[in-house]
């Protein structure tokens, strides 16, 4: 495969989707069981985009958000970043800490370790799924948060990507709770080498 | 209301006063800015990477500071700002995510502080202001009517380099 992203056929598309729905579905089930709420998921998107629209995906470069990052090592290098509007990130906080809704205003060291713990239960809930699907066997980093403008957080993925090539390819999946408080994105994006390794795991080469 | 044009990531815009040039959200990219305060002249680029040679992918030359820079400099003396006069600011250049063992994708940031250094310096053009480093976010804009450069931040205030 060239290194750029463009030339995938609607068939490798459509294995990187599954591997989005099973992945994105764990760690769904995860995130329900843990705040106790129902989680809705959409289909996940996977989209090759150029490297510059990648935080529109999310309302644009300057919306406030936060975002837990980890590496992935393993036989498919890649990144996983963990996307929330800071109102979500807030929210979330009060539902983990047992505060009432609106009552997080910012985040202290201890509701930071909170949401990073959250990104590394979703991510290992992810990458097990990813597992039992693709057999190949991938370790995250420990966590990292920033809270920031989305441009300035993605831009970490984005400028590794930007040294092979100028398109992302990014599977998505946004969350919903049931009652629309908490709104995620959960990219995986794969390094340009990892692609060819997931795709011939599933048999779609 | 004068015109306010976006400048996107790997990208470059050149223009003439009243414009304004703005760029949202950088984390470890830097936003490097040229101005002619006579002919009000300038331009704003935003690059990712330091250097093209150790890129596989080197086609967008907007992506990279050692073939970014002379670019928009070839641009703005187009449009009849002169070298002798020029300036340049830049801002950028975080480290967005702390890590124990940073690798040097990790602090590609200061990297391309250093990198957009040099570049202007083997030109010859003068940097008189900047403000890289840190572990926030920026965005930037250059005001072409004056040359104000503003950095704005989600903690720690906005200024003008």
């Amino acid at each position: 495969m060239s290194d750029d992203v463009a030339s995938l056929s609607a068939n490798q598309m459509d294995a990187l989707r599954e591997i989005g729905n099973v992945g994105a579905g764990n760690s769904a089930t995860a995130l329900s069981q843990i705040i106790n709420r129902r989680i809705d998921m959409n289909v996940p998107r996977v989209s090759i985009v150029p490297l510059g629209d990648v935080p529109d995906l999310v309302g644009g470069p300057d919306v406030m958000v936060v975002g837990v990052f980890l590496r992935v090592y393993g036989k498919a290098p890649s990144n996983i970043l963990f996307l929330l509007p800071r109102d979500s990130a807030f929210y979330l906080v009060d539902m983990l800490m047992g505060k009432k809704r609106g009552d997080t205003q910012k985040l202290d060291f201890m509701d930071e370790s909170a949401l990073m713990e959250i990104g590394n239960i979703l991510s290992g809930a992810y990458l097990n799924a990813l597992f039992n699907f693709t057999n190949i066997s991938l370790l995250p980093t420990i966590p990292a948060l920033a809270m920031d403008m989305a441009g300035a957080i993605l831009s970490v993925v984005l400028i590794q990507l930007g040294q092979m090539g100028d398109h992302a390819l990014v599977i998505e999946t946004e969350f919903n709770t049931d009652d629309e408080g908490i709104k995620g994105h959960f990219f995986l994006v794969p390094d340009p080498g990892s692609l060819e390794t997931i795709l011939s795991a599933v048999g779609v080469e | 209301m004068p015109e306010l044009v976006k400048v996107g990531m790997a990208d470059a815009k050149v223009g003439t006063a009243p414009a304004t040039l703005i760029s949202y959200g950088l984390g470890s990219c830097i936003g490097i800015s040229l101005y002619d305060p006579q002919t009000k002249v300038g331009g704003l680029l935003h690059i990712m990477l330091p250097d093209s040679t150790q890129s596989r992918a080197n086609e967008n030359r907007a992506k990279f500071a050692d073939t970014g820079i002379p670019d928009m400099l070839n641009e703005v003396l187009k449009l009849g700002a002169s070298k002798s006069r020029l300036v340049a600011k830049i801002a950028g250049g975080a480290q967005m995510f702390a890590f124990a063992n940073a690798t040097d994708i990790m602090r590609v940031g200061q990297r391309n502080a250093q990198a957009a250094k040099d570049v202007l310096a083997g030109l010859g053009i003068p940097i008189i202001g900047e403000d890289t480093g840190g572990s926030y976010g920026r965005t930037v804009s250059i005001d072409l009517s004056n040359g104000v450069y503003k950095v704005k931040t989600i903690d720690k205030g906005e200024k003008e380099i």
